[in-house]
């Protein structure tokens, strides 16, 4: 398995760490059993993503699609960000593994959890709430991957 | 960043020495002959395959150099002898016993088995690494017909008592297959005075080429071939002869034999600076199986909280740095290490597992920047990591 040169630059400099201490919205998802766990915290600004951070534990694929989804994230209105796709995130690295989809899943999960809670917490309607794939309780991350491992 | 570069991954493979490679090279050029040839070439090619097998038996404790039987690796070899020792005589039925750590090697033929008319059960060791005799006199039955437990565990490093469990699956009537690939060479290891019946080597592991391998069968023991066309290797095991392989093999177990008496020390002052170094500069790091009785020299297994072990692999090997880890994600399947799981290690840490494996070359220079490069390389990812708190919340043993 071989990573692209841009996962390995987003894994080895990973870009937006960190969490914002007065973060407009907050969102988790993953498990330590699992292996991988995303935190992302960001700044609403007029419905734009006016600063976003995030914590990855988890592989390479894992960090550095929470790198990049931080990038593509940045400057975007909530529903644009809402709406950025685990393949336009896998694309924009250059390609993931095949069995390292999955972890783009986690990212972009993540971002639309961030995105609801800042709408909740404005008491506003949250936008993500049914496409989120870690709110599934059968989501199995891994259904994509080589068949030939159960999980 | 660096151009240094370490392997501490010889548990995986090992580069082949040169004295192994000096004394294979003729085989592939000059003598280069098909062992079963009437001619010349074909004696010449005969006389050093059989030469070598006298080695190899001599090494091992065989009996007789039929024991030995050449291969083409380890899991040829496990293989081998998991089916053609559970179906020997036509037999379609019966109890087989395997232990919950073995290779894939084992475990995959083994579970084969269990869906063609055989019963499997996979024995757990305890939380020390270990197989234990009683768990093993439990789980032997009447009809069990194969007892199959490792005797060094590539992961963890923990030494099997193969001597005891071997009189204890005799005396229920049943063989006791050993994958030996970890401790031919590393330890003392002799067929006889550990009472098998059948045992699996793998060249590469002790500085002969990828593509060696050999296993021992005790004289009179009932086996169907796997490999079948030819007959080669007194109708065990079917197929052209490496007799280049054959010579690296020998001469590979020979150097380990000899070299070991210094070797083995050296290795295992290696590895507890290693365990006291790692444990000492990592806050809430564990030696895994700490507690085994007997452990191989080269192999410590740690398991590091709070981190993945991919992530972590990723960076040492930006440093130039080579070891490997049990985690999911560098395996390519979906869970961690089977092993590590078998011992009890909680899913969450077993993700964070870091095998350090050492061996000919290795220095002391090359453990302490091992040591020197991880520290900052988990720092960083514990930073990164959104629960590391909660995560290591109640574990014991901080650094100080």
């Amino acid at each position: 398995m071989i990573y692209s040169d841009k996962v390995m630059d987003h894994f080895g400099n990973p870009r937006n760490v960190g969490v914002i201490a007065d973060a407009d919205g907050v969102g988790e998802v993953g498990n330590p059993v699992c292996g991988d766990v995303m935190k992302i915290t960001i700044k609403v600004d007029d419905d734009r993503i006016g600063d976003i951070k995030f914590q990855t534990l988890g592989c390479g694929a894992a960090i550095a699609t929470s790198s990049i989804v931080t990038e593509m994230a940045k400057g975007m209105t909530l529903a644009e960000a809402v709406a950025i796709t685990k393949s336009q995130v896998a694309e924009e690295l250059g390609g993931l593994p095949p069995a390292k989809m999955h972890c783009s899943v986690l990212a972009t999960d993540g971002l639309k959890k961030a995105v609801d809670d800042y709408l909740v917490r404005h008491g506003r309607e949250p936008i993500a709430v049914g496409t989120i794939a870690h709110d599934d309780p059968d989501f199995d991350p891994h259904a994509e991957d080589d068949g030939e491992h159960a999980h | 960043m660096t151009e240094r570069s370490v392997y501490l991954d010889y548990a995986a493979t090992t580069p082949a020495d040169q004295r192994v490679v000096d004394a294979m090279l003729p085989y592939l050029t000059e003598h280069y002959g098909n062992a079963n040839s009437m001619y010349r070439l074909g004696r010449d090619a005969s006389r050093a395959l059989e030469d070598a097998r006298e080695r190899v038996a001599r090494a091992i404790g065989a009996a007789r150099p039929d024991e030995v039987i050449f291969t083409s690796c380890g899991t040829e070899s496990d293989n081998t002898a998991i089916i053609g020792l559970a179906t020997a005589a036509g037999r379609t039925s019966g109890h087989i016993i395997v232990s919950a750590f073995e290779h894939h090697a084992v475990l995959e033929p083994a579970w084969r088995l269990g869906k063609q008319g055989f019963e499997v059960t996979e024995l757990p060791p305890r939380p020390d690494g270990t197989v234990h005799p009683d768990d093993l006199a439990a789980a032997l039955r009447d009809d069990t017909v194969l007892v199959s437990v490792m005797h060094g565990n590539n992961e963890i490093g923990t030494v099997q008592p193969i001597a005891e469990l071997a009189t204890l699956a005799h005396e229920r009537g049943a063989l006791l297959h050993t994958d030996a690939a970890q401790t031919l060479g590393k330890i003392d290891f002799d067929v006889a005075a550990l009472g098998v019946d059948a045992a699996s080597f793998s060249g590469h592991k002790i500085y002969a080429p990828k593509g060696t391998g050999a296993l021992y069968l005790k004289g009179g023991t009932r086996m169907t071939p796997y490999l079948i066309g030819g007959g080669q290797e007194s109708k065990r095991r079917s197929g052209t002869q490496n007799v280049a392989g054959a010579v690296a093999f020998a001469t590979a177990l020979e150097l380990m034999d000899a070299e070991r008496p210094a070797e083995g020390p050296r290795l295992a002052a290696l590895r507890d600076r290693l365990v006291d170094g790692l444990l000492g500069r990592i806050e809430y790091a564990q030696l895994n199986a700490a507690d085994a009785p007997v452990r191989l020299p080269h192999i410590a297994n740690f398991v590091i909280p709070g981190v993945e072990g991919e992530a972590m692999l990723l960076h040492l090997d930006a440093a130039g740095i080579a070891v490997s880890t049990g985690s999911a994600c560098s395996s390519g399947s979906l869970k961690p290490s089977h092993v590590l799981l078998s011992i009890g290690c909680p899913v969450e840490f077993a993700h964070g597992s870091l095998r350090v494996s050492l061996g000919r070359y290795t220095t002391e220079a090359d453990v302490d920047y091992l040591l020197e490069t991880l520290v900052p390389v988990v720092d960083r990812l514990r930073q990164m990591n959104p629960l590391y708190e909660k995560m290591v919340a109640g574990l014991a043993g901080a650094a100080d």
